[in-house]
């Protein structure tokens, strides 16, 4: 009954999106239980490589529901057609709002540069592509057992955050022999040169020399071992492949969250407003869900030591549009990522508005600093840099096969976790199958070199 | 809208997703690696426990989660974090998540709190586990006068006890009688096979275990509960390997009594080592009870090493007696934290009777993290192996 009921409201409301302009290829909304949504959560797609790890997610998020937070409403894939999947608990005024959220999200991620860039190179269909991934690992967990499997998945899931947004999705190998070097300009000098008699010996042509691989540190290390591991067998490789295409997909998402989720907060109040069609009672329904979703975090405690990206969004775009109007938000959603969005669009008088501030945290202590912007946007992008994990690099490969990994101390501030990196050194070194090493600092600043085995 | 399918209709493809949950799945074999690793582990985590006295049957082990490992910075001793709230510069408050207290109204936590699980697991599969490829060293079969015997099935009958009836077998019967198919089946008493017992006799591998314990007053509290766990285990394992097997325990100072097992587990003492009244009651116990032509006899004795100067002789005459009559005689020495390594009085008594060509094998027992190892050393094939040669 109330399924043709919000029917009749999708269709009304994405006409309303449309003329308010939004533009969005159409969304399939799917009604599934609680339980499936909490899956799509913990694995990022619906359905997903096996792999225990997902496991552990998914038992800190029964734990989270059961304590009653985090209700999930809708999770949205983007592609053409996009797949939308509601929570079947939702009641009519839920679901209104989050097909209007669902519209604004849609309209993101066609539109979107950093999506747009990143579905070119997965293509539109994620979703089917990452159930072919969990075929493909349980045709490997058949053919070589599961512990095999699950030894490739640690190494490959561990390393999940370490690929080159900026290369191909689909890259070729290094070349094989370096350039030569450039012939030089063709003066006076090297013509009288060149006539001299050859010197004796110098005859034949110069042999190629090979290019040193890698040929200059490389991120992407979810490619670099698939493509350099001295070796490793077929089907690991493409394990490794499958993960990497997800985490290009993943990539946008992680890093347009706080412009991605408050332009579709942005957009489900204001079609929620505009909706007249939708009947009182639901409207005051949806608004209040809307203002559970949207408010800063622990509302009712004075202080929170985080933010809430949809609120922060959400406030966000409301402020532009007023300021700048809906042309240049519309520019905006285009052309931003977080990095640029927060830089250019969280001005003094909206942080201090939303009452944000910095602090820093020592020995057990809060100590809340003085106002600096542009040290409040930094603090608020830092876990967002390089997809989140450190930066390390693949160096040098040796000739008995030794892999040399570095981190970046520099660039990240400080050395790495010694004992969760010899961890996934562990994990790795199972695949390279032979000694991998990584060179970081210590808590003194001197440099450490870890190894495994 | 319902989720409901009726068995009678294809399922729809589109609710798959009620049958299967693949974050349980992956749940469960999160559970599986915790259970592998936990069995890796679990000589240490086991040891520590109060499981002697207790008498309970499971043990309970609190695992944290396993961690799938991501390259991670260090934790900095001073990191910034943006909040949201009513403060000014310079205002102080205490990091909510490095205090303990939750009912606190405070600044809302950073971090997640972690989650510990509480795995069970019964002693019987411990020690399962624990003695999957452990035997008594030199195992002789002694057919003596306490043959087992044992019921075997053997074939079948039609007459017969209800208990025994054998479905499947009836069956099979029914089904060759009615030839025609369609027809409704009914049993008759001729389709009926009933499973028959043969009684079978089996010579009996008979052992007798001695534990012999020192618990004079150079042993302290945690040196007797090293010893006592030590043989708990032991007699777990055994009881679970050797169906005939009669343990016997002793402990001493400068004297000797025989306690029944409860009572053994609790026992302490003080005063002086005299070893010889130990080793002097097992020899008794045997001459008294078994024979050693068709029992094995095994002694492990447990004891800080300290027996006293005076009675070096008479110990190495009252071990040489026992030697001789008993297949295998252990020495554990449990020592605090001291690696002496064995270099002690009665330490040197077993290397000497080693040397002679005795079956004979000593253990230093330092910590509670080593008394699989001790277990290892006496029982396992292969150490035993490379200790012959």
């Amino acid at each position: 009954m109330s399924e043709t009921v919000w029917q009749d409201y999708v269709e009304r409301i994405e006409a309303l999106a449309a003329r308010s302009g939004l533009s969005f290829h159409p969304v399939e909304f799917e009604a599934v239980p609680d339980s499936f949504m909490m899956e799509i959560a913990v694995y990022g797609l619906p359905v997903r490589m096996p792999h225990w790890s997902f496991g552990v997610r998914y038992i800190y998020q029964l734990i989270q529901r059961h304590m009653g937070h985090s209700r999930l409403f809708e999770v949205v894939f983007p592609g053409n057609p996009g797949h939308a999947y509601l929570a079947s608990g939702n009641g009519l005024a839920e679901n209104v709002l989050v097909t209007a959220h669902v519209l604004g999200h849609a309209d993101f991620s066609r539109n979107n540069m950093l999506f747009q860039r990143c579905q070119v190179q997965v293509s539109e269909h994620i979703v089917e592509h990452a159930a072919s991934h969990a075929r493909q690992i349980q045709q490997a967990i058949e053919a070589h057992g599961l512990e095999r499997v699950e030894a490739v998945l640690d190494a490959a899931l561990a390393l999940e955050q370490h690929i080159d947004i900026d290369q191909s999705l689909r890259r070729s190998r290094y070349p094989e022999y370096a350039e030569p070097a450039k012939a030089l300009a063709d003066d006076q000098f090297r013509k009288r040169f060149a006539a001299l008699e050859p010197p004796a010996g110098a005859a034949g042509p110069e042999a190629k020399k090979r290019a040193p691989v890698p040929p200059h540190p490389e991120r992407d290390l979810l490619w670099f071992v698939a493509q350099y591991a001295p070796e490793m067998e077929s089907w690991e490789r493409d394990i490794f492949l499958a993960v990497r295409e997800e985490s290009f997909y993943f990539y946008p998402v992680f890093a347009t969250q706080i412009m991605n989720e408050g332009w579709a907060s942005y957009w489900h109040a204001r079609l929620l407003r505009e909706a007249d069609f939708i009947p009182q009672q639901a409207y005051v329904d949806a608004i209040k869900c809307h203002s559970d979703v949207v408010r800063p975090v622990a509302a009712d405690s004075q202080v929170a030591l985080g933010l809430n990206p949809y609120h922060l969004g959400f406030c966000m775009w409301e402020k532009i549009v007023e300021t700048q109007g809906l042309e240049a938000a519309l520019a905006i959603r285009a052309q931003d990522d977080d990095f640029a969005f927060v830089r250019n669009h969280l001005t003094r008088e909206l942080a201090d508005d939303l009452e944000l501030f910095r602090y820093s945290a020592r020995d057990g202590q809060i100590r809340v600093l003085e106002p600096d912007l542009a040290a409040l946007h930094e603090v608020i992008l830092a876990p967002k840099y390089n997809f989140g994990a450190p930066t390390v690099m693949a160096q040098h490969v040796r000739a008995d096969g030794t892999l040399e990994l570095v981190h970046d101390h520099s660039l990240d501030g400080r050395g790495l976790d010694l004992e969760r990196s010899r961890k996934v050194l562990d994990y790795l070194q199972r695949l390279w199958r032979r000694p991998v090493l990584l060179t970081t600092v210590n808590q003194a600043g001197l440099v450490l070199e870890l190894s495994a085995p | 809208m319902s989720t409901h399918t009726d068995s009678r209709q294809p399922l729809d493809p589109a609710k798959w997703y009620d049958l299967f949950s693949r974050g349980a799945r992956d749940w469960l074999r999160h559970d599986e690696k915790v259970r592998d690793s936990v069995r890796r582990h679990l000589p240490q985590i086991v040891a520590g426990g109060d499981l002697i006295t207790g008498g309970a049957r499971t043990v309970r082990v609190p695992v944290k989660m396993l961690e799938h490992y991501h390259f991670r910075l260090r934790k900095a001793e001073e990191s910034e974090g943006a909040g949201q709230g009513k403060v000014k510069p310079g205002d102080v408050f205490a990091d909510p998540s490095q205090t303990e207290s939750s009912g606190e109204k405070g600044p809302g936590g950073r971090e997640e709190g972690e989650v510990q699980l509480l795995l069970e697991f019964k002693i019987d599969d411990i020690v399962d586990w624990l003695w999957e490829e452990m035997q008594l060293p030199n195992l002789k079969a002694r057919v003596g006068p306490s043959e087992e015997t044992e019921w075997v099935r053997e074939g079948w009958d039609r007459r017969g006890a209800r208990s025994r009836l054998d479905r499947r077998r009836s069956f099979k019967e029914l089904v060759k009688r009615r030839g025609a198919p369609g027809a409704i089946p009914t049993f008759t008493d001729e389709d009926l096979r009933y499973r028959q017992l043969a009684r079978r006799r089996q010579p009996a591998v008979r052992a007798a275990v001695f534990f012999l314990l020192d618990v004079s007053g150079s042993m302290s509290d945690r040196d007797r509960k090293l010893a006592k766990t030590f043989f708990f285990w032991t007699v777990q394992g055994l009881r679970r390997e050797y169906r005939s097997l009669e343990t016997i325990f002793v402990a001493h100072t400068t004297e000797a009594w025989e306690f029944p097992e409860p009572e053994f587990f609790q026992v302490s003492g003080s005063g002086g080592t005299v070893a010889s009244t130990g080793f002097a009651k097992v020899s008794e116990i045997i001459h008294e009870r078994y024979n050693p032509a068709s029992c094995n006899v095994y002694l492990f004795y447990a004891s800080d090493g300290d027996n006293s100067m005076s009675d070096s002789a008479e110990a190495r005459e009252g071990l040489a007696a026992i030697t001789a009559d008993a297949c295998f005689t252990g020495y554990v020495e449990v020592s605090l934290g001291l690696s002496r390594q064995l270099d002690t009085e009665t330490g040197r008594l077993f290397a000497e009777l080693g040397a002679a060509g005795g079956a004979t094998g000593s253990y230093a027992l330092n910590d509670f993290e080593d008394i699989w190892g001790a277990v290892r050393h006496f029982f396992s094939a292969e150490s035993r192996a490379a200790e012959g040669a």
